[in-house]
């Protein structure tokens, strides 16, 4: 059976929950193999062997993490070269995107971005325009080249041997042009990554200040979720950017998406209709968010909220 | 400086959007074009970039004849000149095909530092800007929510998901914005009409050496082998709020097995 290679999403060691996503989804494309960039891979070996990694390709080089994208992308070339894939698997994350589309131009190959699903054969399922679509798309030339969205296909463990293969590249120069001279790492806190949460919590403009959003977080926090917010919030500045939910921010798919205050407007949709359970709180019975929910309370956040929270926590 | 900036026409999100059932790329026809929003944000930090250091701001769109509108947005808004790669070749492009379009008209004009919106409303995929890079074998800067030149280095702070990391490289480079980066101006009446008067080149496939099996549907290396309308949600329930919302939303997370 040939390879699929995923390319594993981890910062310092500590592995995303979409890679694991990935390896499913390789299973059913062919062998999975993992390929580890940077340093850290000790602690998160048997994390891989669980869910599948039958090898793992480890390239700890920190030349390949000291630059802009490039790096990996010329790692997963030369692979490719090498060990002839059937496909290659990356996490449609910022980043993530931009290596596939890299090594699509490097591969001359075909590349499919953002897809929900994959099936055999590297027949992507997009859900486009906001979720009103399902298409189905498939790589033409070359070797296909699949970014994934996370939190859309559920991780299965599905134990494997995981064997070690240590891989070096040499870099052009070309690799080596834009230089990460500093990384800052903003505090994340105890709460789940956004794109990865099984449950989101989202304020918009209704919740009103900065402060406010201590409902959403108390909320979030009962429910073991992550917190967002419409741009509305996050361009008054009541939270940080990163957290946007929607067309120009993250893009998320949880079991569970409470909007809270939130209108509904298409450009939030297209970053959460895909979530498998919706349910809104809104003064306004006509905000459009109540044609996608599953359960809808027309009323006061400041009532509802709160209340909500307390009544989670008591049956807990 | 020579800075480029890339626009793209999209269809307002506002307007409903449609796949065409032939072939099934988006209908162009079916909405109303305006500028990529992100885009906006592009020309606006071109902008700032050329009143901070001088030079040239070029406005580059590949897109359909009506795409003109969008230019003249962003003439207005202040760029000095545009070029419009326009051919029916170029329809159906996927991201490799329209990179290497593009790749082949800045060959052409020349530039120091070409600057994107991270994304497109509605392709979405995120890669271009990062296949430029690639293909132009030029520092790739993208993802930023700040940009700073100082003599010929440049250095931007690159969004991730952690946090940022700030990125430094030589010009010339390829440069992809957030929204969070600035607040695009808007075009102003002078701007407008000196707009009328500001030069766009026009050029065909063949004016910009673009291979044409390297193009347009047949070109592309991926292709959609359906679509079709996502079932609608099954209706929810909706209920007005009597001093009870919350407790009956607990209780529909616990039929749910959320709690
Ligand atoms: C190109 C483009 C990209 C965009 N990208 C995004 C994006 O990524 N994410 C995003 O979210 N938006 C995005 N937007 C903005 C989007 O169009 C909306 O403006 C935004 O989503 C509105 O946020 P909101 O729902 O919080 O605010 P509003 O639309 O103002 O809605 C606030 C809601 O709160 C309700 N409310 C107020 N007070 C209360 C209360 N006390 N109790 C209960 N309900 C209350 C109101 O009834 C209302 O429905 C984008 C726009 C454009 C043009």
């Amino acid at each position: 059976m040939a390879e699929v290679l995923v390319l594993v999403d981890h910062v310092d060691g500590e592995v995303k929950k979409v890679t694991l996503e990935l390896l499913t989804a390789a299973r059913r494309l062919g062998e999975p193999a993992a390929v580890w960039v940077g340093p850290g891979l000790e602690g998160a070996k048997e994390k891989l062997a669980e869910y599948g990694a039958a090898k793992i390709y480890v390239a700890a080089d920190e030349e390949l993490t000291s630059y802009v994208v490039a790096p990996k992308v010329e790692l997963l070339a030369q692979l490719v070269a090498d060990k002839s894939p059937a496909g290659v698997l990356v996490a449609a994350t910022g980043e993530g995107k931009e290596i596939a589309g890299r090594l699509a131009v490097k591969l001359d190959s075909g590349v499919l971005t953002d897809v929900v699903d994959v099936a055999e054969g590297f027949v992507g399922e997009h859900s486009i325009f906001g979720g009103a679509i399902i298409a189905h798309a498939k790589v033409k030339r070359g070797t296909p080249i699949v970014a994934v969205r996370p939190n859309a296909i559920a991780a299965e463990p599905a134990p494997a041997a995981a064997a070690e293969e240590q891989v070096s590249v040499t870099l052009s120069d070309a690799a080596k042009s834009a230089k990460i001279v500093e990384r800052v790492v903003q505090e994340k806190g105890e709460r789940p990554d956004l794109t990865e949460a099984a449950v989101v919590v989202s304020g918009g403009r209704g919740v009103g200040s900065a402060e406010n959003f201590k409902i959403i977080e108390d909320l979030a926090d009962a429910l073991g979720g992550a917190v967002g917010a419409s741009r509305a919030a996050t361009d008054a500045g009541w939270y940080p950017h990163q957290f946007q939910v929607g067309q120009t921010g993250k893009t998320v798919s949880p079991q569970l998406y409470i909007a809270v205050g939130i209108s509904g407007a298409i450009q939030h949709r297209a970053g959460m209709q895909t979530s498998k359970t919706i349910v809104a709180i809104n003064k306004d019975p006509d905000a459009p968010i109540f044609e996608l929910v599953d359960f809808g309370v027309v009323g006061d956040l400041f009532q509802v909220a709160p209340q909500l929270t307390e009544e989670i926590n008591k049956r807990k | 400086m020579n800075i480029v900036v890339c626009v793209k026409q999209v269809p307002d999100t506002e307007s409903p959007r449609k796949l065409k059932s032939d072939d099934n790329t988006l209908d162009r026809g079916a909405a109303d074009g305006v500028i990529n929003e992100l885009d906006e944000y592009a020309i606006e930090e071109a902008l700032l970039l050329k009143e901070a250091h001088g030079g040239e701001v070029t406005v580059l769109t590949m897109g359909p004849e009506k795409a003109t509108d969008s230019i003249r947005k962003a003439l207005a808004m202040g760029a000095d000149k545009a070029v419009h790669l326009v051919d029916d070749a170029l329809a159906g492009s996927d991201a490799l095909g329209t990179s290497y379009a593009i790749q082949q008209v800045l060959g052409r004009i020349g530039f120091d530092l070409v600057i994107c919106g991270s994304e497109s409303t509605d392709a979405r995929t995120g890669m271009l800007p990062a296949m430029l890079a690639e293909r132009l074998g030029v520092p790739q800067l993208t993802l930023s929510s700040k940009v700073e030149i100082d003599g010929s280095t440049i250095r931007v702070q690159r969004l991730t998901d952690y946090g940022y990391d700030k990125v430094e490289a030589a010009l010339p480079a390829v440069v992809s914005v957030v929204e969070k980066i600035n607040e695009p101006r808007y075009p102003s009446f002078k701007g407008i009409m000196a707009a009328k008067k500001k030069p766009v080149e026009t050029l065909s496939a063949a004016d910009a050496g673009i291979e044409a099996d390297k193009v347009g549907l047949a070109g592309a290396a991926s292709e959609v082998v359906d679509a079709t309308e996502a079932p609608p949600r099954a209706k929810g329930q909706i209920v007005t709020d009597e001093g009870d919302g919350g407790v009956k939303i607990a209780e529909f997370l616990a039929s749910k097995k959320f709690i």
